[in-house]
């Protein structure tokens, strides 16, 4: 009796303050505990996986990595959090990270009841299906009574109850836990269909033995911007993760990368590169950063084109094209407001 | 011939062989697999079941599988089994977590004083054995020592143990703490004194109404809510104190049902004795309650070794959870078979080696009351 009124008064407690606790201002934890702690998928191909060191890997690893060399100086200071898609926001919000990189769709509720603060969209993805060549189905409506494979505690379920309604078909949802499970029961024919972001089923399909027996249907049923995400209430933390990917992006727009930036570091006659890079002005001070904080940033895991083109790029075994992905320039999406 | 049969003195005779069919393996195949048609039938059709399933299985494990190779593409251009190339690359951190590699002998110096330490806890027959006692109280602080560092040795935080090495860890710590905390709730409930049995039930109550996966949540996220901000409690003292609390609930309803099944009479006998409460207890009804629940406890023992899986949820990547963050490079994607197989391995070697224990100590100590 003792310990459950105990129990219930702390749960009490927990509603009444909500997530306002663990707000004090997050750089100065991180910039004391000497390491950051980001909060990381517990496995998906391309975007953050362990390797045979033990060290993560992937796209949103490396951002990771940037956020730690934008705000320790040094990269390796990262402490990886890795949470399952249902464990994520709660980990943030209890203060167990610093900061969420973990492909999370930004969405209404999300951002304004969740208590968390979305500060970019460093993926542009969108839900597809994949289904085997042998069913025979042209398009996403002719799959009624279809039993498919989603991922629980994603939003990937939920457009998926939307889009079916909307179109009156009938589906019977397999729920499963992370994309390795998906792997398994769709090959295994426990579901006629798998659906997750294009990425994904663009990942798991370039590693299973006969990738040409499956098609990915033309449909992309919904917008899903994958991003970081910080906690409610701390506007200079999420600058300086805002900014932090605003560097990379404006790195690739104007052509630093990892192989050219201690050389542009030492002054170019391009003042925008020089206010970013530290050698006019001083823009980190005003993020409570160090001056030097992109050239820490670019020179240890690059711009945008060389962090996508390392991990899930053309050249990988995941093979994603830019697509929305492409700078402004290029006809995607990616675009970031100027240094000045 | 007539001097060809021999005459033998009564009862001297020889004994004869028993008939072909009576002795050795005809008799033993007859008596347990074709003793009747049904049973004949059910044999033939297990044959045909091993023959399905035995060459393939063992082509896949043994046959054709790879053993050295850089990637899944490799592996399956070399043939077509089992790619144990990617456990291979994977063995160091499946086993010691981000365990800094220069430390590793650390974990591996603690394993072997770990079973140095239970050989005398659990075997009475081995020499010395006072001493080994003495160093098996000690040996969680040497654990302690070398696993954390400090005092000349580098330091590691927990948060870089992981693999078998903190399911071990976590298995190791809740089963020598949950069995004194689980004997003395379990006495606890049943005691005479209001208080002390009221909180020994609410505990048990509260702990075996919640699921451990909800219990290593709290611990892991609602716990920096209640806490002063800025205070950080380990992660993994947490999950500790968390599994061996909730080993503790249980433990304490399996000793319970050992002490209900002591008849009155001892009680009677050891109160008539003059013994005190302690002394009973210790000398006459608990080494009568423990040795009947040992199964339970054995049981309990190993659900909750299975159970470090768990911590998973919470963000700590023991062994299955490294193993599904590696399956998702994409250069070994792919291959899960392989790394629950070898997972398995190793749960079910910790798991029936427990099993086996407790078979053993329950033999040592049923003197003269087998039925």
């Amino acid at each position: 009796m003792k310990k459950s009124t105990l129990f219930s008064a702390a749960a009490a407690a927990v509603m009444a303050f909500g997530s306002t606790v663990a707000t004090a201002a997050t750089l100065d934890d991180v910039k004391k505990n000497g390491e950051l702690r980001c909060i990381v998928s517990t496995g998906l191909p391309g975007f953050a996986y362990t390797d045979a060191n033990g060290v993560y890997q992937g796209f949103d690893a490396d951002f990771c990595r940037a956020t730690a060399a934008a705000v320790l100086g040094d990269a390796n200071k990262v402490k990886f959090i890795p949470a399952t898609g249902k464990t994520r926001f709660t980990l943030l919000n209890s203060g167990e990270g610093d900061v969420l990189w973990r492909n999370t769709t930004w969405t209404f509720v999300r951002d304004a009841d969740v208590k968390t603060t979305f500060v970019g969209v460093n993926y542009y993805d969108g839900q597809g299906f994949m289904v085997p060549k042998a069913l025979g189905v042209k398009s996403a409506k002719e799959l009624g009574g279809a039993t498919v494979c989603i991922q629980t505690g994603t939003t990937t379920e939920l457009n998926l109850a939307d889009y079916f309604r909307t179109n009156k078909i009938s589906y019977e949802p397999v729920p499963i836990e992370d994309s390795e499970e998906a792997r398994k029961n769709y090959l295994a024919g426990r579901c006629d269909v798998y659906t997750t972001d294009a990425s994904g089923l663009a990942a798991s399909r370039a590693v299973f033995d006969n990738p040409k027996d499956h098609i990915i249907l033309p449909e992309i049923i919904s917008k899903e911007p994958l991003g970081p995400v910080v906690r409610h209430g701390d506007d200079q933390w999420s600058d300086i993760i805002r900014w932090t990917y605003n560097a990379v992006v404006a790195a690739e727009e104007l052509g630093i990368t990892q192989a050219n930036v201690m050389e542009m570091a030492k002054g170019t006659n391009n003042p925008e590169i020089n206010r970013m890079l530290g050698t006019e002005g001083d823009l980190g001070a005003m993020l409570g950063l160090n001056k030097d904080w992109v050239v820490k940033i670019l020179s240890s895991v690059g711009n945008y084109s060389e962090i996508f083109n390392r991990h899930i790029g053309p050249d990988t075994e995941i093979g994603l094209e830019r697509g929305l992905n492409a700078l402004w320039t290029n006809g995607g999406l990616q675009y970031t407001p100027p240094f000045r | 011939m007539s001097d060809t049969v021999q005459n033998y003195v009564p009862g001297e005779y020889p004994d004869q062989p028993p008939p072909i069919g009576q002795r050795g393996i005809m008799l033993w195949l007859k008596t347990n697999l074709f003793s009747s048609w049904i049973n004949t039938l059910m044999t033939l059709f297990s044959i045909y079941l091993l023959y399905l399933i035995v060459p393939p299985l063992l082509n896949w494990t043994v046959f054709d599988a790879v053993i050295n190779a850089t990637s899944r593409a490799e592996c399956r251009e070399i043939d077509t089994g089992a790619c144990w190339a990617f456990i291979a690359n994977r063995i160091n951190i499946l086993t010691y977590g981000f365990y800094p590699d220069e430390s590793q002998w650390r974990v591996n110096l603690s394993f072997v004083l770990l079973i140095a330490a239970l050989v005398p806890v659990l075997f009475d027959n081995v020499p010395f054995r006072k001493f080994g006692l003495i160093y098996a109280v000690a040996y969680p602080f040497i654990a302690g020592w070398l696993l954390l560092g400090g005092l000349g040795l580098e330091p590691v935080g927990t948060d870089e143990f992981g693999g078998m090495m903190l399911n071990t860890i976590v298995g190791v710590t809740g089963i020598t703490f949950s069995l004194p905390l689980g004997i003395a709730l379990a006495l606890g409930r049943q005691s005479h004194l209001p208080i002390v049995r009221t909180v020994s039930i609410c505990f048990i109550e509260f702990i075996r109404g919640v699921p451990l996966i909800t219990l290593l949540f709290v611990a892991s996220t609602m716990l920096n809510y209640f806490l002063p901000p800025g205070t950080t409690f380990d992660l993994l003292l947490r999950v500790l104190i968390m599994v061996t609390l909730f080993a503790s609930g249980y433990i304490a309803e399996v000793v319970r049902g050992g002490l209900q099944s002591i008849p009155n009479g001892q009680y009677e006998a050891a109160n008539s004795m003059g013994l005190k409460y302690w002394q009973s207890m210790r000398l006459v009804i608990l080494p009568q309650a423990l040795k009947v629940s040992i199964p339970g406890i054995v049981n309990t023992f190993i659900g909750l070794f299975k159970d470090t899986t768990l911590v998973l949820i919470i963000g700590l990547l023991d062994v299955l959870g490294i193993g599904r963050s590696s399956l998702a490079d994409t250069k070994w994607n792919g291959l899960s078979n392989e790394v629950y197989i070898s997972i398995a391995i190793f749960f079910f070697i910790a798991c029936f080696g427990m099993s086996r224990y407790s078979i053993y100590l329950e033999g040592k100590l049923e003197k003269g009351h087998k039925r």
